[in-house]
């Protein structure tokens, strides 16, 4: 077989396992809900108009040349769009290192290295640019419906902007391997990229609160104050926007710019990718820690469970990154609540459901890592305990993280408002409550590798513990506002609990 | 008589899935006895030791270890027994000596005595130069033996191990079997399934060949020889034809 065809065929190789991953995310490996995957996403898409015709469909009648404010939200908006594509594809260049099922076999084949990589990594530009494609085209509908056809040029800003994020995200994780070595760089890359798709954001709100007092992020885009800040019109840095406005020349400039940056990574840096890759694969056998023998800790086997607990979660490196970002979207509510001492703004009231609801995800995830993410199930079924007290000591863990995360917000709360502190306790420890039962409920025997396909196994769970957060966030919200409306949210969200309780695999 | 040494006896031991995995099984081993059980594919041993280890309920039956009954008060049973399946199954993001620590807080042994212990057993298996290193880059064998010393860092009694040379170097393998045999003439009783039949007929006390989920031959080599009409046959002929036998009469 030639070279140019081993290469074709392993492009579609690499295209065929892109596209299974994501059948197997959507239908959780089941075949036969292919179809209904299929129905649910074209549902979904179909959906999703309605929101985007909500949040853009006033926009579609704008036109070349328009103001400098305009320019900046569609410039924003792009950046964000960015900034979400390289948190992706951080995560995916990472997961090539790491995850070595196939690396022996292409290593130790008779194919050119460099060419195998270079497929590798225009194979994570594609999927991020799929992905892209698949949550921005409903916008892109709206545009193209109310503007007409100039509005399909967004579709190749979209491809361009996938194309930069993925020759970014290679270049970083590269980078990272160069000067931090394999050992940590999984854990700083996932830290990064959660970093990177929440931060922009986030530093919007920020900036709004500090000088508007408000959480609305385009306070600054559209302030006079930041117009002033930005380049004339004619600058390089309105490329994004004007093309996606219909610029075909920008757009067609900004597409090859795109794409020479993705093929000068590709060139340079795909001889080191296989490097990268054998590193990952063996760092962890120098992964050190402690001196050498010690004293063992005393304690009941309870202890002996929750300690064992702890020191999982706390090496968790997807577990760091993703409770890092529960806590810098703490940030902006955090900064509000500062502000908030000196003029009393009503906004305070915002702080509390964001609290309620983060404290919700992130108990859901900790209680399948704890619960259902056991790697030495056996051990522990054989170990001298009754289940029932290996279940309360994990969930006990569970409650300790939550507490120790969260007291310290509520308690800053307190020196503001009691009532709100109160209110916002009760919303975190329901909601935490919540989120556990339902793992608790929906758990089954899995690796806490598999922690990313943990949606997958229970689609009823996944929905469920997302709601009830949702739920006893209004709640928490509206026992602030309109007490009596919280009765009715509380019950609904009951009502909801007790559903997927009814409907859970294991109820005791 | 047998009962009052036992280090353990099952009776009518049964468990079914699409067909009888294990059926009505009788089985019992002596304390202080290396115990081997051999048999095919698919024949029913590890669904046994599964039942004996409380991993898995049995549809009916019953197990006894060392005169505790196990499957109504598991929590005593467990405390003196020890689990060791074919797929190691330790944390990643723990040392050696960290899920040695972790093991003996769950046996709830003072920490005093299984410090002692662990290091004992890190030694013993060649583990020392690892004790620091997270267990995500070890070996297939390394896990084994991280699996074996958590097993036996708790002091069991009795010590039940599925296919525990699988994966292992000639000299881990070695090491494994030195430890086990110097449990036994410590008086602990270990039980294990195999698929190495030298392994059996070196080692072994006792060996009980199992078919189709039940006990079809047992004894000493001499005796199983003796049960078949041949005097001086390996395990493996002896193995193939009581399999044959059984092969044919279902």
């Amino acid at each position: 077989m030639s070279s140019a065809a081993t290469l074709t065929g392993f492009a579609r190789h690499e295209l065929r396992l892109a596209w299974r991953e994501w059948l197997a995310m959507m239908t959780g490996g089941r075949r036969r809900r292919t179809r209904t995957a299929v129905i649910g996403l074209i549902a979904f898409a179909a959906i999703m108009h309605l929101p985007a015709w909500a949040v853009i469909g006033r926009f579609a009648s704008l036109q070349l040349p328009v103001d400098k404010s305009s320019l900046i939200v569609i410039t924003a908006t792009i950046i964000l769009a960015w900034a979400l594509m390289l948190s992706q594809a951080i995560e995916s260049v990472t997961r090539v290192f790491y995850a070595r099922a196939d690396l022996d076999l292409i290593m130790s084949s008779p194919v050119k290295l460099t060419n195998v990589f270079s497929i590798r990594i225009a194979a994570i530009a594609l999927t991020v640019i799929g992905m892209a494609l698949l949550f921005s085209t409903p916008f892109i509908d709206v545009l193209l419906l109310g503007g007409g056809v100039r509005w399909l040029s967004a579709f190749g800003v979209v491809i361009a902007v996938g194309l930069s994020a993925a020759a970014f995200a290679i270049a970083i994780t590269i980078v990272l391997f160069r000067l931090i070595g394999p050992a940590r760089t999984r854990l700083v890359a996932q830290v990064l990229a959660a970093v990177i798709g929440a931060g922009f954001v986030i530093a919007l709100q920020v900036a709004a609160i500090l000088s508007y007092g408000t959480l609305s992020r385009f306070a600054v885009l559209t302030s006079d104050r930041f117009a002033a800040l930005t380049p004339d019109a004619d600058s390089i840095v309105w490329w994004p926007p004007r093309a996606a406005l219909g610029d075909g020349a920008v757009l067609l400039l900004l597409v090859s710019a795109s794409l020479l940056l993705l093929g000068g990574i590709m060139a340079i840096l795909s001889p080191r990718f296989a490097d990268t890759a054998v590193s990952a694969s063996a760092h962890a056998v120098t992964s050190r820690q402690g001196r050498g023998f010690r004293n063992f800790r005393g304690g009941s086997r309870q202890q002996s469970l929750r300690r064992k607990e702890f020191l999982l979660l706390r090496r968790d490196p997807w577990l760091m990154s993703q409770t890092l970002m529960q806590l810098l979207y703490l940030v902006p509510p955090a900064v509000l609540l500062w502000r908030s001492f000196s003029d009393s703004s009503a906004a305070i009231v915002l702080i509390t459901p964001v609290i309620v609801m983060a404290a919700g995800q992130l108990a859901g995830g900790l209680a399948w890592l704890t619960i259902s993410g056991e790697d030495a199930a056996d051990l522990v079924a054989t170990a001298p305990l009754l289940p029932s007290q290996v279940i309360r000591a994990k969930i006990e863990v569970v409650l300790i993280a939550i507490g120790v995360i969260f007291a310290p917000f509520t308690a800053a709360l307190a020196f503001a408002s009691p009532l709100q502190a109160a209110v916002t306790a009760g919303g975190v420890i329901v909601a935490t409550i919540c989120a556990t039962a339902i793992q608790f409920w929906f758990r089954v025997q899995a690796k806490r590798s598999q922690f990313r396909r943990r949606q997958t196994s229970s689609r009823l769970a996944t929905f469920a513990e997302a709601f009830s957060s949702i739920g006893w966030a209004a709640t928490s919200s509206l026992a602030l506002a309109i007490p009596a409306a919280a009765a009715i949210s509380a019950l609904m969200t009951l009502a909801l609990i007790v559903a997927t309780w009814k409907l859970s695999p294991r109820r005791e | 008589m047998i009962s009052e040494h036992a280090a353990l006896i099952v009776q009518g031991l049964t468990k079914r899935f699409d067909r009888p995995a294990v059926d009505a099984l009788d089985l019992t081993v002596r304390a202080g006895e290396f115990y081997a059980l051999v048999g095919p594919n698919g024949a029913g041993k590890t669904t046994t030791l599964r039942m004996v280890a409380g991993l898995l309920r049995p549809d009916a039956g019953a197990v006894s270890i060392f005169g505790i009954d196990a499957l109504r008060d598991p929590v005593a049973a467990k405390q003196v027994m020890a689990w060791v399946s074919d797929e190691p199954m330790i944390y990643d993001k723990l040392t050696p000596l960290e899920y040695l620590e972790f093991v003996a807080g769950l046996w709830g042994i003072p920490p005093k005595v299984s410090q002692d212990s662990a290091r004992h057993l890190l030694v013993s298996l060649g583990l020392e130069p690892h004790l620091d290193e997270r267990c995500e880059g070890f070996s297939k064998g390394m896990r084994q033996k991280v699996a074996l010393a958590g097993a036996l860092v708790h002091d069991p009694r009795l010590i039940i191990l599925d296919e525990p040379l699988t994966g292992l170097d000639a000299v881990s393998a070695r090491h494994v079997k030195g430890l086990l045999g110097d449990r036994v003439r410590a008086g602990d009783t270990v039980i294990m399934t195999t698929h190495i039949l030298e392994v059996a007929e070196r080692m072994a006390d006792r060996i009980g060949v199992i078919a189709s989920g039940r006990l079809v031959a047992e004894g000493t080599l001499t005796e199983l020889r003796q049960q078949n009409g041949h005097t001086d046959t390996s395990l493996e002929d002896l193995f193939i034809a009581l399999v044959d036998v059984e092969a044919a009469a279902a």
